[in-house]
C-alpha cells in the first residue's frame, strides 16, 4: 500500500526518488559528452605549434640576384614555387592546387602553372588564367635578410587573388 | 537406455575422440535427429521458423540482401588476412602491398578478393536500395529500417573510400587527395573537417593512420551493430514485404513453408554462386596498384573512385559550395525522409505502386537519360554563367541560380507528370526518385568514361 501512495504522488509533483532518478540521468549524460569531448579532442590535429618546432620553418631559398626576372623556381622541399616577377619582385606560391588540393607544375614554355587534375591555370603571380580553381595560389612570406631571401613555410597565406603589396622586393642598389 | 550406448572400451581411439566431441553420433539413428533438430534450433535462432512462402520468389529479392551479407563476411575474413603483411605507414605500405602480392602465397588472390568485394558490395547495396523502393517495403512497419539500411550504405561508402588510400600508389594518393580536397568547401567548419580527417594540413602519416582505424575497427564494428538490427527489424515486420497484384488483398493471404529447407538452401545457392563468381573475377582480374605515391606529381587526369565520380562531375558544373555540399545534403534529406512522406495509398509489396507507376518511371527515366547529356554538354560549351554575369558573386552565378532553376524543374516534372497521368502522389514521387537516379548514373558514368586529359569531355579512350 505504501509503495501505491508514492507512484501517485510522482506522477503529479515531484518525489525524493524522481528527483534522483533525474539526477542519475543527468550525471549519466553529463559523464557521456565528457567521453565524447574527450575523442574528438583526442582525433583532433595535434597543435601546429608542437609540430612546427621540430619540421623546417623557414627555408633560405638563396641571393636575390640568383633568380631571374620573369622566372619561377621549385622548391621541392618547402613544396613552394619562387617566383620573381618583370620587375625584379618575388613570390612564394604555395604548388597546391587552390581547388581540390594537386601539385601544379611551371610550365615554362607557356609560362603558367597548369594543374593536371581539373585544368586549372595560374599565372607567375599565381593568379587564376582558367577556372574551375576558385582563388589564386596561396602565399608565403618572404623576409629578406641580407640579401638572402628566406621563405617562411609555416602556414599558407590565403588570397582572392594578386594584389601588388604581396610582391616582397629586394632593396634596390642606391 | 543404457545399452543402446556402445561401451567406450569396445571403441578405438579414432572413435572416442569423435564421440567426445559429437556425442549424438553415438545414440542410435533417432537420437541423431534430436541432435539435428538441435543444429537446426541454432539456425532458427537468425531465421523464423517459417517464412511466407510468396516472399521466396527469387524476382522479389534477387538475393540482394543476402548476397551483401556474403560479400560482407567474404571482406571481414580477406580483411583480417591482410591485416597480418600489411603496415599502415607511408614508408612501408606500398611495399607491404608489393611484398604481399610477390612473395605471400595466394597474396594477390586474397587482395583480389577483397578488392572485388568491396567493389561489387557497393553495386550490390545499390541495387538491394533500389529493390526496395520499388517493391515499396519502406511502408510502417518498416519505415526504420529504411534508416537503417541508409546508414549502412554510408558505412560501406567510407569503407570503400578509406580503403582506397591504404596502398598508397599514386591512384589511391591522389583521388583521396581530392575527395579530401572537397570537405574544404563545407561552410563554416570546412578547414576543420578536412584537418580532422587528414589529421593535418596534408596528406600523411597521420592520414594513413585515420584511414586505417576507420576501415579496420570503425565501419567493421559499426556494421557488426547495425546488419543484426536490420535483419531483426526485419523478423519484427512479419517477415520481408509480400510480393501482390494491384488488387490483391493479403489480409487472407496465409501460405506459410518451413524455413529449413525452402528458405536455407536458396540462400545456400546464392551465397555459393557469389562466392564462385567472386573468385573467378578476383583470378581473372588483378586488384589495381600504379606506382608509389608521389606527392610532387599529380596524374592528369585524377578523378576520384568511381563512386564519387558522379558528384565530382557536378562539381564541373555547379560552384563547389553546391556540388559538394548543398546538392549532396539535399539528397541525403530526401532519402531519409522517403518513408514518412504523407502518401494517398499503400503500396507495400506491389512493384513500381501500380502498372500506371511502372510506365512513369520508364518515361522518367527516358527524361533524364535524354536531358542529362544534353544538360552536360551545353554546360560544357555554351553555358558560362559565371562569366555571363560577372558582378555577381560565384557563389549565386555559379551556383544559387542553376541550383534554383533544377529544383523548379524538377517540382514542374513532378506537377506534369501528376497532371498528365492524373496519378497519386505515390508514382508521381517514385518519377521524381527514378528522374534523380538515373541523371546521377548518368553523371557517374561521364566522369568514369566521357572525361578525358584535363576532365574535358572526350571519348572514351580518345585520350
Amino acid at each position: 500500500m505504501p509503495t501505491k501512495t508514492k507512484e501517485k504522488k510522482s506522477e503529479t509533483e515531484p518525489t525524493r526518488r524522481s528527483f534522483l532518478n533525474i539526477l542519475w540521468i543527468a550525471l549519466g549524460g553529463v559523464t557521456l559528452a565528457e567521453f565524447i569531448a574527450v575523442a574528438f579532442a583526442f582525433l583532433r590535429p595535434p597543435r601546429s605549434k608542437a609540430i612546427r618546432e621540430k619540421a623546417e620553418t623557414i627555408v633560405t631559398a638563396g641571393a636575390a640576384e640568383r633568380f631571374r626576372p620573369n622566372s619561377v623556381t621549385a622548391f621541392v622541399r618547402g613544396k613552394f614555387y619562387l617566383a620573381r616577377l618583370e620587375d625584379g619582385g618575388f613570390l612564394a606560391l604555395s604548388r597546391t592546387c587552390t581547388h581540390l588540393g594537386c601539385s601544379v607544375p611551371w610550365v615554362e614554355k607557356e609560362m603558367k602553372f597548369a594543374c593536371p587534375c581539373h585544368g586549372s591555370a595560374f599565372d607567375i603571380t599565381g593568379d587564376v588564367i582558367d577556372a574551375p580553381a576558385p582563388r589564386a595560389l596561396d602565399i608565403y612570406p618572404i623576409a629578406i635578410e641580407n640579401k638572402i631571401l628566406k621563405v617562411d613555410i609555416r602556414k599558407p597565406i590565403k588570397r582572392s587573388s594578386f594584389r601588388v603589396d604581396q610582391v616582397t622586393y629586394p632593396k634596390r642598389k642606391v | 537406455m543404457q545399452k543402446n550406448n556402445a561401451m567406450p572400451d569396445q571403441l578405438n581411439l579414432f572413435e572416442r575422440v569423435r564421440y567426445s566431441i559429437f556425442p549424438g553420433t553415438l545414440q542410435r539413428p533417432e537420437y541423431r535427429e534430436r541432435y539435428r533438430s538441435f543444429f537446426n534450433s541454432l539456425i532458427l535462432h537468425f531465421r523464423p521458423h517459417s517464412v511466407q512462402q510468396r516472399t521466396l520468389r527469387f524476382t522479389l529479392t534477387w538475393g540482394l540482401g543476402g548476397m551483401a551479407v556474403v560479400l560482407v563476411f567474404m571482406l571481414f575474413a580477406t580483411g583480417l588476412m591482410l591485416k597480418f603483411v600489411y603496415q599502415p605507414v607511408p614508408d612501408r605500405a606500398y611495399e607491404s602491398i608489393i611484398h604481399l602480392q610477390n612473395n605471400v602465397h595466394f597474396g594477390q588472390l586474397i587482395r583480389g578478393i577483397h578488392h572485388w568485394s568491396a567493389n561489387i558490395l557497393l553495386i550490390i547495396v545499390f541495387l538491394h536500395f533500389l529493390r526496395v523502393f520499388f517493391s515499396g517495403a519502406f511502408y510502417p512497419p518498416r519505415q526504420f529500417n529504411w534508416i537503417i539500411g541508409l546508414a549502412m550504405f554510408l558505412s560501406v561508402l567510407v569503407s570503400n573510400i578509406t580503403g582506397y588510400l591504404l596502398p598508397w600508389d599514386q591512384l589511391a594518393f591522389w583521388a583521396i587527395t581530392i575527395c579530401t580536397g572537397m570537405l574544404e568547401y563545407v561552410p563554416g567548419m570546412g578547414d576543420w573537417l578536412q584537418g580532422l580527417v587528414r589529421g593535418g594540413s596534408d596528406i600523411g602519416p597521420a592520414t594513413l593512420s585515420i584511414f586505417f582505424a576507420i576501415h579496420t575497427a570503425i565501419i567493421p564494428a559499426c556494421l557488426l551493430v547495425l546488419m543484426p538490427w536490420h535483419f531483426w527489424r526485419v523478423r519484427n515486420a512479419g517477415g520481408l514485404v509480400i510480393p501482390r497484384r494491384p488488387d490483391e488483398d493479403l489480409s487472407s493471404v496465409d501460405e506459410k513453408v518451413p524455413t529449413i529447407p525452402n528458405l536455407i538452401l536458396r540462400e545456400i545457392v546464392v551465397a555459393v554462386v557469389l562466392i564462385a563468381v567472386v573468385m573467378v573475377i578476383a583470378v581473372l582480374f588483378n586488384a589495381p596498384l600504379e606506382t608509389k605515391a608521389n606527392p610532387g606529381l599529380s596524374p592528369n587526369p585524377t578523378k576520384a573512385p568511381w563512386y564519387f565520380v558522379g558528384i565530382q562531375e557536378l562539381l564541373l558544373h555547379f560552384h563547389p559550395l553546391f556540388a559538394l555540399f548543398i546538392i549532396p545534403v539535399v539528397m541525403l534529406i530526401a532519402l531519409v525522409s522517403i518513408p514518412y512522406l504523407n502518401y494517398q495509398t499503400e503500396t507495400a509489396g506491389v512493384w513500381f505502386t501500380s502498372p500506371k507507376g511502372r510506365s512513369m518511371a520508364v518515361v522518367a527515366a527516358l527524361v533524364a537519360i535524354i536531358v542529362t547529356p544534353i544538360g552536360i554538354v551545353a554546360d560544357e560549351f555554351i553555358i558560362d554563367l559565371a562569366a555571363w554575369m560577372p558582378n555577381i558573386p560565384g557563389e549565386i552565378s555559379n551556383g544559387l541560380i542553376p541550383f534554383a532553376l533544377m529544383l523548379t524543374a524538377t517540382f514542374l516534372f513532378y506537377k506534369a507528370m501528376k497532371k498528365k497521368f492524373s496519378s497519386n502522389n505515390n508514382e508521381a514521387l517514385q518519377s521524381v526518385f527514378v528522374l534523380l537516379v538515373v541523371a546521377f548514373i548518368v553523371l557517374t558514368i561521364t566522369g568514369i568514361w566521357f572525361r578525358g586529359l584535363n576532365m574535358k569531355l572526350s571519348l572514351p579512350g580518345y585520350y
